[in-house]
């Protein structure tokens, strides 16, 4: 029975304080999500993968870094879940260990890039004039190089190694989510929600923050969550290049990278870390969609 | 008479530059006398709206002069004094309100930049005069009807407790019902508060209604000036005027 | 006036439109009821009377996961009610057409009007290119616009609202269908605009024998402009009555809805503000109000 009240409490059409106000806007949003299943099941596989990175020390049966040469390029067994590599170091292990590194790299990009896009993009998109056309011109150049050459050349310059892998990737990231929040912005900047509070005396700054921010972040969230797969792969090929996570660091890329000479006579040392990669990202983009039907005001009319 | 809260001299208003430079109000001279209640009449088109965007300092273009209770207007930039004594209602209740604010959010926001505090009375206070109610407080404008947006719209322009009212057709976008609760709204709260208005509208009924004055405009200028007892009266110079009173009637039914 | 005609163009009964929601199904059309035949009927209701969602349904257009569920939907004697998607194109269109209530919203902005209005014929008749293009101009010149070359050639965004409006309905009546439902056609347009696209489409009433189902919140429009009214109120037919009749109407809402507008001719202090009656949406239908023979549509009758 208090379930059911709880239920009617958050659903409830005339919330009486603040706090029901915002937990029932949040309850309806998680209802809408709930029912794309595929969006449900991108979201349970990435709680277990953070629960995994959480509980990596126990989790892992062996050391990821310990060698063991007379055990190396076992296929798959009962002692080797996933068989060993090159230097007979446990394959599962690593990739239990490596999802801390994926989500160490996934939580940074994802909190970089956009923000840079965000401010770039509104203040671009709001100030117009010449502020627009210099910000855009700039996001026009770091668009107009392919992203990977540009993360090649930062990491070159930084020097190889996962935190400057990350912050190359960051940094090439954001130009498509300025140009996102700029659009988005050019669509509010002229709505009478923003002409009422400017005639209210509130300046550009608390518009920028208070009014046009809250409209372009859903789509900023949508879009990170479908870039995600994106970012993991870039990743995984700055780690395949040999310029991003340094051995004997396991990273899913390098891990790859590792196994592809022996490809053909051991495969499951590239695949598995390859397989845990799609996963990972096939997750990221169900997750993605199914924020788009929660968040997207054009899908989520009522 | 005081000095009037609004007048304007030979105000044009134009978009874009040459050549597709659009005038849209081609000198127009308007006085408002304060408590009055003035409308503007016209088809679209014809520069109503954009005089009062004008005034509210969100069209980037126009010369003349326009006096706000002795303050004279320059360009887009409002002083705080300006805000306190002047606010909008603006046609579409659904694209003036904050689609992720709550009506709480709107209406503290409000008071803040008003300079005003004891916040959360005033809230309740503007939420009754307005005929919602303190239920209303926290809810989001989809969980509001078309009538509640625009009530809710009523009570952030009232929140600085402002002299002067521009409302920019108010009720098109609503249902004739509704539309009869908020013109009966506005009327109680005018003779409340001692609110000046000016009302843009393409209804003469609801002009005629609500205001006592009112001027018709065609292709970015005043064709005519009257009472709302001319109007009734059918006493109007200009042809078009004449033109639009006969279509008004014509069309509020066959009866009489 | 053609009374001799032997059975109603379209004959409807009982039409329910049905939402799924989370707080559990929503109807937005409840037992709708009524008979067209070449006349001029129109539908009147506020927002979220049902009135556009009932003529949605009559073509088809109700998305999922809306239902559409009627004891009758018949259109010359044959039932066009849930008919597979490529038998209801063969008659949306070509026999009954539908025009919006903003022109900027159904044409093609990167398409020449000429085409687009082509483009429809061509796809409802299968005609060829030349004769095609002979009766968009045709049309063009029918809903009255000076300069049909002109605007053959022109993209929407170089015409005006009742241009655009006017355009809408040359493409809907390219094909000479028999039904023309137009929903608010006319409220985005000025009233000296009004007068001529209302003007276009009596003609189209009286010379062709076209029925047309108008959709409107304007009470007095379409007192003016109908032959017969529905009055629509949470999904039923309320009130059903000549429209010249209209303003002696008997129902509490229809008569609220009346005293609600302001009037130039007779000025008031205060507004009639609505009540709303519970018993108007749930309670039973007067059978003085509405034609009794459709109050019979309802299974178990009403009372």
């Amino acid at each position: 029975m208090t379930d059911l009240s709880t239920r009617d409490w958050l659903l409830s059409a005339a919330p009486t304080t603040r706090r029901q106000a915002r937990l029932g806007a949040l309850y309806q949003g998680w209802l809408t999500f709930r029912s794309n299943r595929l969006a449900m099941l991108g979201l349970i596989i990435l709680v277990l993968l953070a629960l995994m990175a959480i509980l990596a020390p126990d989790l892992a049966p062996y050391s990821p870094t310990a060698q063991n040469l007379a055990d190396r390029l076992q296929p798959p067994s009962a002692r080797h879940w996933l068989g060993t590599d090159a230097l007979g170091r446990d394959i599962l292990s690593r990739i239990i260990w490596g999802s801390r590194v994926t989500l160490f790299i996934v939580g940074t990009v994802a909190l970089i890039s956009p923000i840079i896009g965000l401010l770039i993009g509104t203040i671009a998109g709001f100030a117009g004039g010449w502020v627009d056309q210099v910000l855009m011109r700039i996001t026009d150049i770091f668009l107009a190089f392919p992203k990977l050459i540009l993360a090649l050349a930062l990491v070159a310059a930084l020097g190889p190694g996962i935190v400057n892998a990350v912050l190359a990737l960051a940094i090439t990231g954001w130009p498509p989510y300025a140009r996102l929040a700029r659009a988005e912005t050019l669509a509010v900047r002229n709505a009478d929600y923003i002409a009422a509070a400017r005639l209210q005396g509130a300046g550009s700054f608390r518009l920028l923050v208070g009014h046009v921010w809250p409209m372009c972040i859903s789509s900023m969230i949508v879009r990170v969550a479908l870039d995600m797969a994106g970012i993991i792969l870039s990743a995984a090929g700055l780690g395949f290049l040999g310029l991003g996570a340094q051995p004997p660091l396991a990273e899913w890329g390098a891990m790859i990278s590792d196994g592809r000479t022996y490809i053909l006579d051991h495969w499951w040392v590239a695949a598995m870390p390859g397989l845990a990669i799609f996963i990972v990202s096939l997750a990221f983009n169900f997750l993605g969609d199914g924020l788009r039907d929660v968040l997207d005001p054009k899908g989520g009319a009522e | 008479m005081s000095a009037p809260i609004l007048e304007i001299r030979d105000l044009r208003v134009w978009f874009g530059n040459p050549p597709d430079r659009v005038d849209a109000v081609k000198g127009v001279d308007l006085t408002v006398a304060r408590g009055e209640s003035f409308g503007l009449v016209g088809e679209s088109g014809s520069g109503k709206s954009t005089i009062l965007r004008a005034l509210a300092g969100l069209a980037p273009t126009w010369s003349g002069t326009i006096t706000v209770d002795g303050e004279s207007l320059r360009g887009t930039r409002r002083s705080p004094a300006f805000h306190r004594r002047v606010q909008m209602v603006f046609q579409d209740p659904y694209a003036s309100l904050h689609p992720r604010h709550t009506v709480d959010r709107v209406l503290s926001e409000t008071l803040r930049l008003q300079g005003m505090d004891d916040i959360d009375r005033r809230i309740g206070k503007l939420l009754d005069d307005v005929g919602l109610g303190r239920g209303f407080r926290f809810r989001y404008p989809h969980q509001l009807s078309g009538g509640q947006r625009q009530r809710v719209a009523v009570a952030r322009a009232l929140a600085g407790e402002p002299a002067l009212l521009l409302l920019d057709e108010p009720t098109s976008a609503l249902d004739v019902s509704v539309q009869a609760e908020i013109l009966n709204l506005l009327a109680d709260l005018r003779v409340e508060r001692g609110l000046t208005y000016v009302m843009v509208s393409h209804d003469l009924a609801v002009i005629g209604h609500l205001c006592q004055r009112l001027a018709v405009m065609q292709g970015g200028l005043i064709v005519d000036q009257l009472t709302a007892d001319d109007l009734r009266a059918g006493r109007a110079d200009s042809a078009y005027t004449r033109e639009l009173i006969a279509a008004s009637r014509s069309y509020a039914g066959r009866e009489a | 006036m053609t009374a001799t005609q032997p059975g109603p163009l379209l004959s409807v009964r009982d039409l329910r439109v049905a939402f799924p929601t989370r707080q559990g199904v929503f109807e937005a059309v409840r037992g709708v009821s009524f008979d067209l035949g070449r006349e001029r009927l129109g539908v009147v209701g506020e927002s979220g009377s049902g009135k556009s969602m009932t003529g949605r349904a009559i073509l088809g257009l109700v998305r999922p996961p809306g239902k559409v569920t009627a004891s009758r939907m018949e259109f010359e004697g044959k039932s066009i009610l849930n008919l597979p998607e490529r038998q209801m194109r063969a008659v949306r269109g070509r026999r009954i057409s539908m025009v919006m209530q903003d022109p900027k919203f159904s044409l093609n902005p990167v398409m020449r009007v000429g085409d687009q209005i082509v483009e429809a014929y061509r796809q409802q008749t299968g005609a060829g290119r030349a004769a095609a293009r002979q009766r968009a101009m045709e049309m063009l010149e029918a809903v009255r616009i000076r300069d049909p070359e002109r605007v053959f050639g022109a993209y929407p965004h170089e015409v005006s609202g009742g241009m655009g409006q006017r355009i809408m309905i040359a493409m809907m009546l390219a094909s000479g269908p028999e039904i023309l439902i137009a929903d608010e056609p006319t409220s985005a347009l000025d009233v000296s605009v009004r007068t001529e696209v209302l003007r276009i489409m009596d003609d189209l009433v009286t010379d062709r024998g076209m029925g047309l189902i108008f959709i409107s919140h304007d009470l007095n429009l379409v007192a003016q402009f109908c032959d017969r009214v529905l009055i629509m109120y949470a999904g039923r037919v309320v009130e059903t009555l000549a429209a010249r009749d209209l303003h002696n109407a008997r129902h509490p809402y229809t008569q609220g809805l009346l005293n609600s507008l302001p009037r130039l001719d007779a000025p008031r202090e205060r507004l009639a503000v609505l009540e709303r009656r519970p018993e108007w949406k749930d309670g039973p239908l007067d059978p003085a109000l509405v034609d009794a023979s459709m109050i019979d549509a309802f299974p178990g009758g009403v009372r």
